[in-house]
């Protein structure tokens, strides 16, 4: 019964704290104009920047998925595996953030080129 | 002869027209008024860019036949597009043995053509001209903006690109019809907007220096025309071009409409209306000189305006320089 | 600016359009956010229980691979030209999670395979992610050496 109730317990918090990441771009986007791309910038800087000074894993072990699949989530994994590797050596500290993100970086380019020759783009009416 | 301002005697008459529109231009209001309706945007072709180019190619033929002319008849072909070097008018003009004559004035490309068209057939350096527009939704949407399928938000202030190409045939030397009396060259004013989604605010200070220049050098009120239509203000540029003409002390509420504000049932809410260069140019073309020939309306000012800037200009923070040219028609 | 039309009432005329411009729904696009972005994580919270019942999978790999088959997902309805839709609904609800980087890969290389699989297709893909990239990787480096240099002393 209690892991049932924490499982439960659990996809509400990644509900409501990925909600409220998004919301934050949401209110960005009405009150600065601030265009989408740059949007996924700047929550991507401050996924690294927050893991950077060591907050953001608080969340992804509090949230999970509602953490770590935000672009931020993206920064969090890049800065931890920079982080990791530079405990090890100076080459994990410069190539350890592409390696942990690499699984990601991955399936957007290779997914990209093959629904790219699968599909062609539809016109719309509204 | 005004400063601005060139009037026609010899009449040149819009002799024949066609235009056609894309699918949510079909399902709009002015839906039935149009020539020909596509049931696919891609228009049979590989590309949006291929099916653009088709479109005007299309319109061309069908106008110079509607006017029972020949190719060889036409001494000059004006016309032009949204896409960079205006290609779809350049290509389609390939198709035809016709000296060429491609212009660009963003979406105001259409009275800026009709303008020229009548200056060359009345001053008498030639006899038809056909005046040819287009633009395309998805073509325009991937230069200005993003790609079909990426998940941006539409702002509410912005328009949509009509989808449509529009020709028209003027000829010198009839008697009867729908009669180009003068043309308005407009100033290209910027009253510094510099947000690319909201072409109607851009565009209003345009269209109202033009009309206000237009009725001056005229020496004509606004109620000598029975409709003083813009191109591609939508809503929100339209109410913005009232207000710039009244603090002017003229007011056209009676008898303005805006192409861009008839061609779709707008919700205000998500967007403004239509815009494009073919915008105004399927609307005008069919919905207005439809209304002209059964002379349920007989003086036209035709006032289309366009924004002139590009992606990069607007990157750079550069505020949107906009134009706007006047042509009046009347039935003689 | 002020410099090119400094005789026009500019100023005053773009308040007054500021004034009159139509807002955004409020409420409405902050709760459709929400809802959207917070139901994007659910089915990432949901792939992430799986992985770790069904495969065992723990840390890196279970992240990765939800992030994989979310990208995987997000692709699939971007080609079906589903994704734009909710994009229109959701706004920032469906740009923020990695769904929305995916999006932003495959759209333009839809869009641009008419230009040739090379400087179509393949350049044209991180036009919209390719800042994410370039931020992303250089921060990550930036972040990496500060620890580096820290980790000597």
């Amino acid at each position: 019964m209690a892991k049932e109730y924490e499982i439960i317990y659990m996809f509400i918090k990644a509900f409501i704290v990925g909600g409220s990441i998004c919301t934050i771009a949401q209110l960005l986007i009405n009150y600065t104009k601030v265009t989408p791309g740059k949007i996924l910038v700047y929550f991507l800087l401050a996924g690294v920047f927050l893991q950077a000074i060591g907050l953001y894993g608080y969340l992804v072990d509090f949230a999970g998925a509602g953490a770590t699949v935000p672009i931020s989530g993206f920064g969090y994994l890049l800065a931890e595996g920079a982080i990791k590797g530079a405990r090890e050596n100076l080459f994990g500290a410069i190539t350890g953030g592409v390696k942990a993100a690499a699984a990601g970086i991955t399936a957007a380019i290779v997914f990209g080129y093959v629904f790219a020759l699968a599909f062609r783009p539809k016109s719309k009416k509204n | 002869m005004g400063k601005h301002t060139v009037f026609f005697h010899n009449k040149p008459i819009i002799k024949a027209t066609y235009t056609l529109g894309g699918n949510k231009e079909g399902s709009g209001p002015l839906g039935r008024e149009f020539d020909f309706i596509l049931s696919d945007d891609y228009f049979g072709e590989k590309t949006f860019e291929k099916a653009e180019c088709k479109m005007l190619s299309r319109a061309i033929e069908k106008s110079i036949k509607n006017a029972s002319l020949k190719k060889s008849d036409i001494d000059a072909l004006v016309s032009g597009d949204l896409l960079n070097q205006i290609v779809s008018a350049s290509f389609a003009a390939r198709d035809y043995n016709i000296p060429y004559i491609g212009i660009y004035n963003a979406c105001s490309t259409m009275s800026e053509g009709l303008a020229l068209g009548g200056t060359l057939v009345d001053g008498g350096y030639m006899k038809n001209v056909v005046v040819a527009t287009s633009s395309h939704f998805s073509t325009a949407e991937r230069q200005y903006r993003y790609p079909l399928e990426f998940g941006s938000i539409r702002p509410p202030q912005s328009q949509w690109t009509v989808t449509g190409a529009g020709a028209v045939v003027v000829s010198g030397g009839e008697k009867h019809g729908q009669a180009l009396t003068s043309a308005t060259f407009g100033k290209v004013v910027d009253y510094g907007i510099s947000d690319a989604n909201n072409l109607g605010a851009a565009m209003a200070p345009a269209a109202a220096s033009t009309i206000e220049c237009h009725l001056k050098e005229a020496k004509r009120k606004q109620e000598y025309y029975d409709l003083i239509v813009t191109g591609d203000l939508g809503a929100l540029g339209s109410r913005l071009l009232k207000h710039l003409l009244e603090e002017k002390g003229i007011d056209i509420s009676a008898n303005h409409v805006d192409c861009g504000e008839l061609i779709y049932n707008i919700d205000e809410e998500e967007y403004q209306g239509g815009s494009g260069a073919g915008c105004s140019a399927i609307v005008f073309n069919s919905y207005i000189i439809g209304k002209m020939k059964t002379c349920e309306i007989n003086k036209v000012l035709f006032v289309a305006t366009g924004a002139l800037m590009s992606t990069v200009t607007t990157q750079q923070g550069e505020t949107i320089p906009c134009v706007s040219h006047a042509v009046s028609v009347e039935n003689v | 600016m002020a410099e090119r039309t400094r005789n026009n009432p500019n100023e005053a005329y773009i308040k007054y359009v500021s004034s009159v411009s139509p807002k955004t729904k409020e409420t409405r696009s902050l709760l459709n956010a929400f809802l959207v972005g917070g139901a994007i994580c659910v089915i990432g919270q949901f792939l992430r229980y799986m992985f770790e019942f069904l495969f065992g999978m723990r840390g890196d790999e279970l992240a990765g691979s939800v992030s994989v088959v979310l990208i995987f997902l997000s692709a699939l309805l971007t080609g079906l030209g589903v994704y734009d839709r909710i994009g229109k609904y959701a706004g920032g609800g469906s740009i923020v999670p990695i769904t929305g980087f995916a999006n932003s890969v495959v759209a333009p290389a839809m869009e641009f395979r008419s230009e040739g699989f090379v400087y179509g297709l393949a350049a044209k893909m991180f036009v919209i992610a390719g800042p994410i990239l370039v931020f992303g990787i250089a921060s990550s480096v930036a972040v990496g050496l500060i620890y580096y240099i820290a980790g000597l002393f």
